[in-house]
Parts: C-alpha cells; sequence; structure tokens
C-alpha cells in the first residue's frame, strides 16, 4: 500500500546564526511530504528548497540514522525525539504527523548544551562526564579465559541494558531540571554490575557527579520523564544503583 | 564532607531523609487524628493529645520534628531554584511528555499549598494549645483529670466554620498527592531501589498517598456530617 502524502504542513523552527546570536523561530510550509519519509529526510527536503530559494538551510546534527550513533537530536513538539517512542529521531517517521499540521522543532534546551547553531546543541559536556569515571582501566596483554570471570546471565543483561545508551541527550532535554542522571546512571551501570567495573568503583560515581554538578546540570527529581523519552528506554531504576553507588563510596571516604 | 553537603545528591538525600522523617510523623498524627472520629465524647482525642503534650519523648521529639520541616522546607528552596537555572531558556512548545498534574512535576508547588496549610492549620490550633490558650480549651473534659480540651477546640472549628473543612480537605488531598510521590523518591534517592521494587515502592507511595488524604479528609467531612 502506497504512503498518503501530506499536503501541506508547516515546520516552525528554531533559527539561531550562531552561539551568540539571539535566535528566533520561523515558520517553513513543507508540501507534498510521503508519510513514508523519516523526518529528517523531511528536514533534507526543506533544507533544498531552502538552498534553491537561496536561503541558509537549516543546521541540525544527524549521522548514521540507523538509531544507534546517538547524533540525531531535535525536540519536536514537546518531545524530545518526536512524539514516537523507543527511538531516535532519525527513526521518527512523518506518519506520526498530519496533514496542515504545525510541527515546532526546537533545539535541546539544556544550559549545559549551548546551540551551536539552529537546532544543533554542542553536547561536550557528555563528553567530559565520561572522560571523569566512564571508563575501565585495560591491562594489556593475554586474553583471560572467559571461565575465570564468572558473570551471571542476569547481571550481564543488565549491565547491557545500561551499555545500550548512545548519549543522545535525550533525557537531558526532557527532564525538567535538565539533569544528566540518566545518562550517567547508564554509564555507571553497565560497570557496576560487571568484575572488570569494580577497580574504579570507589571514585566513578563520585568523579562523574562532581563533574555533572560543575557543568551546569541539575538535579533529580525522580520524575521518570527521561525514561519515557529514552530511545533506549533506559530504566530509572539505573538511577537507584548511581545513587547506591555514590553513597557507599562515600561512606567509605 | 562539606562537598556532599552542597553537592546535588548530598541535598537530596537531606530532603529524602526528612520527607521519609515527616511521613512517620503524619503516620502518628493520623492515627491520633482518627480518635476524634471513632469517640464523640472527645474522651478518647483528649487522653491522646494529653498523653502527648505530657510525655518527655514527644517533648524531645518535637524541636527535631521542627528541625526536619524546616530542612526540608528551606532545601526544597534552594534545589529548585538550582535546578531551574539548569535550564535558562525554556521550550516553546512545553513538555508534552508527562501530565501537567503529574504530582512529580509539581512536588514544589504542592510543598508550597502544603506550606501555606501548615501555617495556617499551626495558627488554628498549635498557637492556641501551647501560647494562647482558648476559653475552649478550658471546658471540662470529664476525665476527672486536669487537662486542656483540645477536642471542643477541633470540634468547634469544623462544626461552626465549613471554609475551614473545605480547606482542610484540600490540606489532606495536597498531602497524600505529594507523597504519592515522596515516599518511593525518597528511597530511590538513597539507592534503595531497582528494578523490582520499582513496582512495590510505587504501589506503596500511592496506598499511603490514598490513606494521608482520605483520612486526613474524612475528619473534617465527619463533623460537617454528623453536627
Amino acid at each position: 500500500m502506497a504512503d498518503k502524502i501530506l499536503n501541506k504542513i508547516y515546520v516552525k523552527v528554531w533559527r539561531q546564526n550562531n552561539a551568540t546570536a539571539k535566535g528566533r523561530f520561523e515558520t517553513y510550509t513543507v508540501e507534498n511530504v510521503s508519510q513514508g519519509t523519516s523526518f529528517l529526510e523531511m528536514m533534507d527536503i526543506l533544507n533544498d528548497e531552502l538552498i534553491l530559494g537561496g536561503k541558509d538551510p537549516i543546521a541540525f546534527d544527524h549521522d548514521c540514522r540507523e538509531g544507534i550513533c546517538g547524533m540525531c537530536s531535535l525536540y519536536i513538539n514537546g518531545h524530545a525525539h518526536g512524539p514516537d517512542t523507543q527511538v531516535t529521531t532519525c527513526q521518527l517517521h512523518m506518519r506520526k504527523f498530519h496533514e496542515g499540521q504545525t510541527i515546532t522543532v526546537e533545539p535541546w534546551r539544556v544550559g549545559a548544551f549551548p546551540v551551536i547553531k539552529d537546532v544543533m546543541v554542542d553536547r561536550t559536556a557528555f563528553e567530559k562526564i565520561q572522560q571523569a569515571g566512564g571508563f575501565v582501566s585495560v591491562n594489556t596483554g593475554g586474553v583471560p579465559d572467559g571461565n575465570t570471570l564468572p558473570i551471571s546471565q542476569d547481571d550481564a543483561e543488565e549491565a547491557m541494558d545500561a551499555a545500550a545508551c548512545i548519549g543522545c541527550g535525550a533525557c537531558a532535554a526532557t527532564c525538567k531540571n535538565s539533569s544528566a542522571m540518566l545518562f550517567l546512571a547508564a554509564k555507571v551501570s553497565q560497570f557496576a554490575k560487571l568484575p572488570q567495573g569494580q577497580v574504579e568503583a570507589k571514585r566513578r560515581a563520585k568523579a562523574m557527579y562532581a563533574k555533572m554538578d560543575e557543568l551546569g546540570f541539575g538535579g533529580c527529581t525522580n520524575t521518570g520523564a527521561c525514561e519515557l523519552a529514552c530511545p533506549k528506554s533506559i530504566s530509572i531504576a539505573h538511577i537507584a544503583r548511581l545513587n547506591r553507588e555514590y553513597l557507599k563510596a562515600k561512606l567509605a571516604d | 564532607m562539606s562537598n556532599f553537603l552542597s553537592a546535588s545528591i548530598g541535598r537530596k538525600v537531606f530532603m529524602s531523609l526528612t520527607g521519609l522523617f515527616l511521613i512517620s510523623f503524619l503516620l502518628i498524627h493520623l492515627t491520633l487524628n482518627l480518635f476524634l472520629i471513632f469517640d464523640d465524647s472527645g474522651n478518647l482525642f483528649n487522653q491522646a493529645a494529653h498523653f502527648m503534650a505530657t510525655n518527655p519523648i514527644i517533648k524531645v521529639m518535637e524541636p527535631i520534628l521542627a528541625l526536619g520541616f524546616i530542612i526540608h522546607i528551606i532545601w526544597s528552596g534552594w534545589i529548585t531554584l538550582d535546578n531551574m537555572k539548569a535550564r535558562p531558556q525554556k521550550y516553546a512548545s512545553g513538555d508534552q511528555l508527562l501530565k501537567w498534574w503529574a504530582p512529580s512535576k509539581n512536588m514544589f508547588i504542592l510543598g508550597c499549598m502544603i506550606f501555606i496549610f501548615l501555617v495556617l492549620h499551626i495558627f488554628n490550633f498549635w498557637v492556641k494549645m501551647k501560647i494562647t490558650g482558648d476559653p475552649l480549651l478550658d471546658q471540662a473534659t470529664g476525665t476527672g483529670v486536669e487537662m486542656h480540651n483540645a477536642y471542643a477546640l477541633v470540634s468547634n472549628l469544623f462544626i461552626n466554620f465549613p471554609l475551614y473543612d473545605l480547606i482542610y480537605v484540600l490540606g489532606g488531598i495536597l498531602v497524600g498527592l505529594h507523597i504519592s510521590h515522596g515516599f518511593w523518591s525518597a528511597f530511590q534517592t538513597i539507592g534503595l531501589n531497582n528494578i523490582n521494587w520499582m513496582k512495590r515502592l510505587k504501589f506503596l507511595a500511592n496506598l499511603i498517598g490514598i490513606v494521608f488524604a482520605v483520612g486526613f479528609s474524612s475528619i473534617p467531612i465527619y463533623f460537617l456530617i454528623k453536627f
């Protein structure tokens, strides 16, 4: 069955020339968009028209367009990654929108993610948190035998669930406090359940927490919005583990 | 230690521990208040109030309770202000993910409304019992022991001032909503939660919220209907 064609939609998008410029919303009309088109393809169509018309195209982040790299962002109609669940913006399709609809597209509004241009933000803050403690000390040498490191299937699964985080920033973008707690929780949890992660366990949570506060992210008030917005459905139960890891380490100080 | 106290997590640990402490206080408060319904002569309630006013443990707990309230209130303002600063520019399309009335999104507003109620509540009863006194408190209780007639003070307010009934019903509902998020959230913050306990704690939080809302609201409604 052929996809329905949206004759006319309106895209109300945030335009900002650079990090220091004052931004404003501009509304563009996009015609004849198939509902089978992905959201970013629709943005490509719009950008083609802007370029043909001699205007500046809209700058937005994207890379793999397969929902795995964590590069795309966009806050669409009041939802991080748009009005679909468990997908990134690149996996969002125009069938989620209807004829004549005005679609509001905004950048992540997080103080720690400054706008670079239009709807593109600088997510270096996440890299800094990761560098503060989201790693394991890997020694060189021969690969040890797998049987010398017994890990239960449950633990492996839970660590893997946390490791599914692609660092897109939807959690902080959707959180009313712009908190990066779900990101931290995922990065701490993926190691906390595994023996390899124990070496730095005492300082990991503390260092990442301190970095998050320093960078100006807010605190967690357990609204659970991050978990709903997360394209990888990472559970806020990991946040409880992060807090536990932190308090354990702090009590031992 | 100093960086723990100022860290976002440290401040929240204070919120959750004081919150859980205040919930335990409310549980005792509600239990004693329900004596108002179960004995229309007022003896049961007066004796309970007398016991609470004279018991040395309660005397020690009173300033600790006040401190619990003060920390919970001041810290909430501090945390909320800081959290607001983390998003200098708001979304034009708002937040369409959580319902606007979700208690988790409105803890500070609910808290502010409860605070206003608390001040009124303290003036209605505590100030009269402890500081200014009231002719109603001096009425004979019929218990044979000299004590305040707290029942007369409470029943007079609830029978003769329907506006206060409405305010107290509202107060009960606000506390219930606040706790329906606060209870499980407190455990989450101090790390005592996981994927299995999440469901159980959320269920318990809703249950405790409903018990508080229904329990506290039932008292003014009882006086309004019965008398």
